[in-house]
């Protein structure tokens, strides 16, 4: 069994690029809405890019706003300038 | 001219590893006096890995801004009445059971990592530690401060506070703080970063915030999401502590599992309040309990303790036993708490007939054969104005501290009773896991304040209910049934208000 | 559909929490600093020993000497609460990045000769463990200390701390090129060199001080009141060239000291005012460690700055504060 790296964001407009960003470069993801959140699933990686939150946003994104949306997430975290990524990979 | 831009990693790095020296003026066992007596191994605390590299200015920037969104949902909610648009008003005791029950652990959680945060040898820990500790503060503020409007209209959240260090339900959470709080630096780390905030933090925050949002209940689902977002950084914390315990020494092995056990099983105890809430508390409800236990311990923690394997690290001993108990512990919890919310700071009140319903279909197994019935038995009796009240005595598990009310694992139908014998004294408790749990320091648990007990040695305001009622700081009309509460005439007025308008 | 409000009934049942209002003369609204901090800490019937110190409940007033009737009276008149201190802070953080911005732009720091480059690392660059330090002495407190009046200030402090270690760290960055190699030559210096050993011991020295208040003291008076304020304010001259961009680059710590002092300056008279014995003590520890810090800080401003009067100078503005606060001195 795959084991599922996931996010959950607040379900609002500045969380929406980086929801976008996610389901274009993560094609597997599955997404579970619930009121005022949104919990995306994939299969043992989910990467979040900064260059595809930027096209979405149309601006500027530091990879450390993910803070002002981030509701939870489950994997292994490593963050640095240009990508988040959680992982069960070792 | 201007030096590129380091990037984040190694500006983190300069910015906070190197801050701290081995001391030579003073011995570095009386600067950190309290970081070896739990028998932890630590051979290099180099090799923490920081997962979010926050330093101070962006902290106070990311906060800052979160705290300017939080207040102004805050302040338009106070402005607007808000508190006249959630979906009932019986949805303000899931309130009341947070702020007396949740609210102060957070402040709890806030002093123990301000502990870990200094006395923990490591630089990396303790920064994380010590945001954590300023986080926690904040979650504590910022109910109060949410919570502070409804009190203005709703009873039972008034003295919170003093409830909480008083009133016997609420010495299930107290306990379990304090247990943490008592315990060392290394073993709070795996109790409240691990096993609370990274296994079981999200069973309370995502399905309740949710059913808040549900609910009509925007400043709280605010306060949520927002205290949620610090979750995140607090997860990351509690996974790097067990993967950093596990990679730097085998012999923290036997320990840490014995503290995942351990506060797993005091968690999913802590947590039975949380199931009530979902399946009875909330109007409209968001998922069940036992599918909130599916998504995010079964699944979630199933997928993480899968990961830990590689250091030898197994499921919490009785994980079986809780998924199957989830079953159960909502129906068991709340049909107790109706029985004595004549001596409790909330309302309880029976399922309406959708609600049963909803109950049948979520918990096919259990809920029509074991509980239905007894739940229609005491709706007829309120029907016939016998509203039933439970007036013995109440027996307390001495580990978790709830009254006796489980089931035995295999048998829905027989109340679970375990026993120790220590020092000639003889201890009871609610299941196995909280068994194993005094059995293993039994030195600890038996100086537990357990609050019968302490009722029958005459410290609790005196020897009659009235008495201790009083001393808990109930009001009069803070408790027992919800159908015709002051509550239940206050929001039937609102509503009839709005009703009437709307047709005119 | 339109509901007309007015028509509702509104009018509140209480304005706050109960024990609020037994602590503000009766049931008002409250602010949000009071919701926030009026007996927010647990007080009694705790469950466990601490395997830790188990002569002490984790909540115990007996972990300092000074006695309070009521932890509750030493309020913050900064009203800080999670929201507003941290909003403060992003503010004057600002500053500070408008500050580097403006020097990097200019050049100001790249423009210094090397041996005055070097002679910062050296001089100004250990700060930040001066700051490292005492965010662990704050922490300490919070954690040991009684109330949350005086313990949620405390915490505040230490973020302010390890803020102002990494502001400091920066200026080493701009010092070196953004190498680190700098942060590693003051590290070195602050281990090592005689200019910093009277310093470091104070600093260690108060890190096994297990006293909450006693430590509260040593850290306002000593450290922050006369170490920290010496080197941000007495060095220009050692600094020369330099002295501008500095003083920019730590703006915030000056800014940082004026207000903070605000805080603790009233509690150390609030607590000494409590009680002849409490004053006894707190002037006793006062003048021990505004001595041992006038010591400290001799050894350091001799070698940096071949100043040995700046010590004195310090210490005495510290023993004319102290002796306003109602200290004997």
């Amino acid at each position: 069994m795959a084991q599922i790296a996931s996010i959950t964001l607040y379900q609002n407009d500045e969380a929406r690029p980086v929801m976008e960003a996610i389901l274009q470069d993560n094609p597997t993801a599955r997404v579970l809405n619930m009121p005022g959140a949104v919990k995306i699933d994939v299969d043992d990686e989910l990467v979040i890019n900064r260059a595809t939150v930027e096209e979405k946003l149309g601006s500027e994104w530091d990879c450390q706003q993910i803070h002002m949306v981030l509701i939870s997430m489950a994997g292994n975290l490593d963050e640095d300038d240009d990508r988040i990524t959680l992982s069960w990979k070792h | 001219m201007a030096v590129k831009k380091m990037g984040l990693k190694q500006k983190y790095a300069h910015l906070t590893r190197g801050l701290d020296w081995e001391t030579t003026y003073e011995k570095m066992d009386d600067v950190f006096p309290y970081d070896k007596f739990e028998g932890i191994k630590i051979t290099d605390w180099s090799k923490w890995e920081d997962p979010f590299r926050l330093t101070m200015d962006s902290y106070w920037k990311f906060q800052a801004e979160k705290e300017r969104k939080l207040y102004a949902v805050i302040d338009a909610f106070a402005q607007n009445n808000g508190q006249t648009n959630i979906s009932d008003a019986r949805y303000v005791n899931v309130l009341k059971l947070f702020l007396t029950g949740i609210s102060p652990e957070e402040y709890q959680a806030h002093r123990g990592f301000a502990f870990t945060g200094r006395h923990l040898r490591g630089v990396g820990p303790r920064v994380a530690c010590q945001q954590q500790s300023l986080d926690e503060l904040r979650h504590f503020q910022t109910q109060c401060h949410t919570i502070s409007h409804f009190n203005k209209f709703f009873n039972g959240l008034s003295e919170f506070r003093t409830m909480h260090d008083r009133v016997f339900y609420l010495s299930v959470p107290k306990s379990f703080f304090d247990d943490a709080r008592t315990s060392g630096p290394f073993e709070f780390m795996v109790a409240i970063g691990f096993a609370f905030e990274y296994v079981l933090t999200n069973l309370l925050f995502v399905p309740f915030m949710s059913g808040a949002a549900y609910n009509g209940d925007m400043s709280t689902v605010t306060f949520g999401f927002s205290a949620q977002s610090d979750e995140s950084r607090h997860m990351t914390l509690g996974i790097e502590v067990i993967k950093f315990l596990l990679e730097q020494h085998p012999d923290n092995l036997p320990i840490v599992q014995e503290w995942v056990d351990k506060w797993f099983w005091r968690g999913f105890r802590l947590l039975g309040l949380v199931s009530m809430m979902m399946d009875y508390m909330l109007p409209k409800k968001v998922m069940s309990w036992k599918e909130a236990w599916e998504i995010y311990f079964v699944e979630a923690g199933g997928t993480l303790f899968k990961d830990l394997e590689r250091y030898g690290l197994k499921m919490p001993k009785y994980h079986e036993q809780a998924t199957e108990a989830c079953e159960h512990i909502s129906h068991q919890l709340w049909g107790l708490l109706y029985q004595l919310s004549h001596v409790a700071g909330l309302h309880a009140w029976m399922p309406s007939d959708e609600d049963m319903d909803w109950l049948s279909e979520k918990y096919p197994n259990t809920f029509d054969k074991y509980y239905r019935p007894r739940f229609e038995l005491w709706k007829q009796q309120e029907a016939e104005g016998k509203r039933f009240y439970f007036n013995g005595l109440l027996q307390l598990c001495h580990t978790c501290q709830l009254p006796m009310t489980f089931t035995e694992p295999d048998d829905p139908t027989t109340t679970c009773f375990r026993e120790s014998e220590y020092e000639g004294q003889h201890f009871h408790f609610c299941s196995d896991g909280c068994k194993d749990i005094f059995d293993r320091e039994p030195e600890k648990y038996i100086s537990s304040w357990l609050p019968i007990q302490q009722i029958f040695q005459g410290n609790c305001g005196g020897p009659t209910v009235p008495d201790v009622l009083k001393w808990y700081m109930f009001g009069p009309n803070d408790g027992a049934e919800y159908v015709g509460s002051e509550d239940h005439k206050l929001w039937e007025s609102w509503k009839n208000t709005t009703t009437k308008e709307a047709a005119e | 559909m339109t509901v007309e409000i007015k028509t509702l009934d509104f009018e509140p049942k209480r304005h706050t929490f109960g024990h609020v209002a037994r602590r503000i003369g009766g049931d008002k609204p409250a602010t949000r600093y009071q919701e926030a901090t009026l007996d927010a800490q647990a007080t009694e019937n705790f469950h466990y020993k601490p395997l830790y110190e188990p002569q002490f409940w984790h909540y115990d007033t007996a972990k300092t000497k000074v006695v309070m009737d009521d932890w509750y009276k030493p309020l913050d008149p900064r009203q800080y609460y999670y929201a507003t201190y941290n909003i403060a802070r992003a503010n004057m953080n600002q500053a500070v990045e408008r500050n580097f911005t403006f020097v990097e732009d200019k050049n100001l720091l790249g423009k210094v000769s090397e041996d005055l480059k070097q002679k910062l690392i050296i001089g100004l660059i250990p700060v930040r463990h001066i700051h490292w330090g005492s965010n662990m002495n704050t922490s300490e407190m919070c954690q040991r200390g009684y109330g949350t009046a005086f313990t949620a200030p405390c915490m505040f402090s230490a973020g302010d701390h390890l803020g102002m270690a990494q502001i400091v760290s920066r200026i080493g960055l701009e010092l070196d090129g953004q190498t680190g190699i700098g942060l590693d030559k003051a590290k070195d210096a602050w281990m090592n060199d005689n200019a910093w050993q009277g310093i470091r011991k104070l600093v260690e020295n108060t890190l096994v001080q297990r006293d909450f208040f006693e430590l509260f003291v040593a850290q306002v008076f000593a450290i922050n009141g006369i170490i920290l304020d010496a080197i941000y304010n007495g060095m220009d001259d050692a600094w020369g060239d330099a002295s501008l961009p500095i003083s920019m680059l730590t703006e915030f710590m000056n800014d940082w000291q004026k207000e903070e002092a605000r805080w603790s300056h009233s509690t150390i008279k609030i607590v000494a005012a409590e009680s002849p014995e409490n004053k006894a003590l707190v002037s006793a520890w006062s003048n021990d460690w505004i001595n041992r810090a006038e010591d400290a800080l001799r050894i350091y401003t001799t070698a940096i700055a071949g100043d040995e009067n700046i010590a004195k100078t310090y210490a005495d503005k510290m023993r004319t504060t102290a002796k306003s606060l109602g200290l004997e001195i």
